[in-house]
């Protein structure tokens, strides 16, 4: 028995300053896993891009259950893992309870704020990108009324559609938004069906083009949009081809530069707050084939002066988050 | 608001209301197959959302929306006859088998989606023939410029996929069945006392897997239209509890066939105004009227038992409380603004109220639950 556990011990202990020895940076992925078409497939593709650019590798888990998060983390930290990214706002309590036992190893939480010397936290500027989303569609819209339609009702959801809101109300102040929200239970993250009669109601309600942060709801306010022959406008990732023609934009995230940037930086990496914002592409509004003939010279021009505006400071778009209120309805 | 706008907002909200409550009441069909038999069923969902993901990927890959909905009732049928097998044959409990077969398609389906599409655990979008279209029934256009009746007729009677119809179908069918037949009569002895059905001589066990199958078949059925009618594509995790719901509409029901059909449509009433307006501004006169009124049906109906006297009582008492409360805070002339959270849970408080015995008991089939032992 004793001598199973020394050569245990030893086999363990191998294991260890192997992986010391290796110092591959780690990535996290939440748990709509790695090809969610969405956020955690955002991250992998910044990672790989990483990967191929630089010959190197990298380790990755997706996780099945909430269980996981601090085993994980543990896990990739004791294996000398660095830096270790993580993907999403709900590892923010795990993470705070275990970076500081590994204080040789850099942590990156993506969308979530944890303070920490070893730890940096990446947020996007949501409400930016939604604002000139928010623009476009006041601008498609021939009805003059615009839709919203969020997941889970949480202050970052709001932060979408308060930014939306702003950017509506600056291309066309007359116009109308109509806001609603899936629910207030993590199922409002999966319900397409849900997703499709809120769109039929806004639809009803003379709504044309409705933007839609909802996760997998929001495949369902996409479908029936395309059905109901409105426009669309989808989020985070660039979800523009799933119906040609059909989506206005979409306001990306770009997860893919947060995690390449980590993981260029490599371990020393600098700590603290990283807001990816307009100015340096962390947020946008997707163009490609499938959305160019829905877009014209006139949009661009006036998205891309906001823009230039929001970057130069000359233009402030109210952040929900900030005070938990909005000024714009 | 004018007399048609008005109009025009409720013909979209029952409308709402009708694709909203088809696979509630196939799910609440489903449950009442089985559970007449004595089985109970916690595993509607997931039967459904396998159902859903199977007649969605085979939908894509054939082209045909009807092959999908084959391929969809097997695997329902596949799982009911694993609850089957758990809880008739080898007698277990039915409840653990039922989450048992929840948690199973909720990880199966996200795992073959992942393997078969890659597409994050989504199938791609059904185009065409692959996907059940809205029907137009004869004469819709036509009828469309009759006042009140042609509006009624051509936008909430026509343009529903044939799921919606084949749903509403089954309603009387599944009446004739149960109050009809012979199978129906021996179905609900079987649920009821499954020895006097025994000493008849005829089989308790194909009896309940026949209840069973017809279970898997209905809820086949519902995640079909769940995946391939109105939406176009499978989604991990899209039935999003309506299995459970479907439960509550059951014994909401007290396990009735057409009490099945007004419950399931009450509820996706409820939702569908949740959808449609998000705050409801009311005159709080009215308010404070309707919780005067519902407290004083609740008391009134709380003196039968003690315990409906403790339970619904209390609540009457509170309602009470409340709209007193308003009337002192607001007052008659103000307005005051439900929150979308109320309509959201009204269905649950009202399954809550019903299990409490208001509007007469829901009892359960008597041999629900309990596997038949022949000799003991």
């Amino acid at each position: 028995m004793s001598l199973m556990k020394n050569l245990l011990g030893a086999a363990v202990a191998v294991a260890l300053t192997a992986g010391a020895a290796l110092a591959e940076p780690a990535i996290i992925f939440d748990l709509g896993g790695k090809f969610d078409k969405s956020f955690n497939e955002a991250a992998f593709n910044g990672a790989t891009r990483w990967a191929e650019e630089t010959g190197e590798s990298f380790r990755e888990i997706e996780l099945q259950s909430e269980a996981q998060r601090e085993q994980a983390l543990r896990r990739f930290a004791e294996s000398g893992s660095n830096p270790i990214v993580m993907t999403g706002f709900a590892f923010g309590d795990a993470l705070s309870e275990v970076a500081g036992d590994y204080p040789e190893t850099t942590f990156v939480i993506i969308d979530m704020v944890v303070d920490g010397p070893n730890v940096r936290s990446v947020v996007f500027n949501e409400h930016e990108g939604s604002f000139l989303v928010g623009m476009m569609a006041a601008k498609a819209s021939e009805s003059g009324t615009v839709g919203f339609i969020g997941g889970m009702d949480i202050p970052l959801i709001r932060k979408f559609a308060c930014g939306y809101v702003q950017g509506v109300m600056a291309a066309n102040p007359d116009a109308k938004v109509i806001q609603n929200m899936t629910g207030s239970t993590p199922a409002a993250w999966n319900d397409p069906v849900k997703g499709s009669e809120l769109t039929k109601a806004q639809i009803s309600q003379g709504a044309d083009v409705v933007y839609a942060a909802a996760g997998g709801t929001g495949v369902g306010v996409l479908q029936t949009a395309a059905d109901e022959d409105i426009l669309s406008i989808g989020v985070d990732s660039n979800q523009n081809h799933l119906h040609p023609g059909q989506v206005l934009t979409s306001m990306v995230k770009r997860v893919d530069n947060a995690v390449y940037n980590a993981f260029s930086e490599g371990p020393g990496l600098e700590t603290g707050l990283q807001v990816m914002g307009l100015g340096n592409d962390g947020v946008g509004y997707a163009m490609d084939d499938n959305n160019a003939s829905l877009i014209s010279d006139d949009m661009v021009a006036a998205v891309e002066e906001a823009k230039a505006q929001i970057i130069s400071g000359d233009l402030t778009v109210h952040d929900y988050m900030s005070d938990n209120s909005c000024p714009a309805n | 608001m004018g007399f048609f706008e008005i109009f025009d907002i409720s013909l979209q909200v029952f409308d709402s209301t009708i694709r909203l409550a088809t696979p509630l009441l196939l799910a609440c069909l489903a449950g009442l197959f089985s559970e007449r038999a004595g089985i109970f069923d916690i595993g509607l969902e997931g039967k459904m959302l396998i159902a859903a993901f199977m007649s969605a990927a085979v939908a894509y890959v054939s082209g045909s929306a009807w092959v999908g909905l084959l391929a969809g009732i097997g695997a329902s049928m596949a799982f009911a006859l694993i609850h089957g097998l758990a809880s008739i044959t080898f007698r277990g409990n039915q409840l653990i088998s039922g989450v048992a077969i929840n948690m199973l398609a909720l990880g199966v389906t996200a795992l073959m989606a992942l393997a078969w599409f890659s597409q994050g655990g989504r199938t791609p979008t059904l185009l065409g023939g692959a996907r059940f279209q809205n029907l137009t029934l004869p004469f819709a256009e036509t009828l469309s410029g009759v006042p009140i009746l042609g509006p009624i007729y051509a936008e909430l009677i026509s343009g529903h996929s044939i799921l919606v119809y084949i749903a509403l179908a089954m309603v009387p069918l599944t009446w004739w069945v149960l109050y009809r037949t012979r199978f129906g009569l021996r179905l609900r002895a079987v649920g009821e006392n499954p020895a006097a059905v025994d000493t008849a001589g005829i089989s308790v066990v194909f009896l309940r897997y026949a209840a069973v199958a017809i279970c898997g078949v209905l809820c086949g059925i519902a995640g079909t239209y769940l995946s391939t009618a109105i939406q176009a594509g499978f989604t991990e995790g899209m039935t999003a509890n309506r299995g459970f719901i479907a439960l509550a509409a059951l014994i909401f029901a007290k396990w009735r066939p057409w009490y099945a059909l007004s419950a399931c449509l009450l509820f996706g009433f409820f939702f569908a105004i949740d959808n449609r307006f998000q705050n409801i501004t009311m005159y709080s006169w009215l308010a404070i009227f309707a919780l005067f009124a519902i407290a004083a049906a609740l008391i009134f109906a709380a003196r039968k038992s003690r315990l409906d006297m403790a339970v619904l009582g209390g609540f009457g008492v509170i309602l009470a409380g409340l709209g007193t409360a308003l009337w002192l805070g607001v007052g008659l002339d103000g307005t005051i603004v439900l929150p979308v959270q109320l309509m959201q849970s009204l269905p649950y408080i009202l399954t809550v109220v019903i299990l409490a015995g208001f509007v007469g008991k829901a009892i359960p089939p008597r041999a629900g639950g309990e596997p038949y032992v022949k000799e003991r």
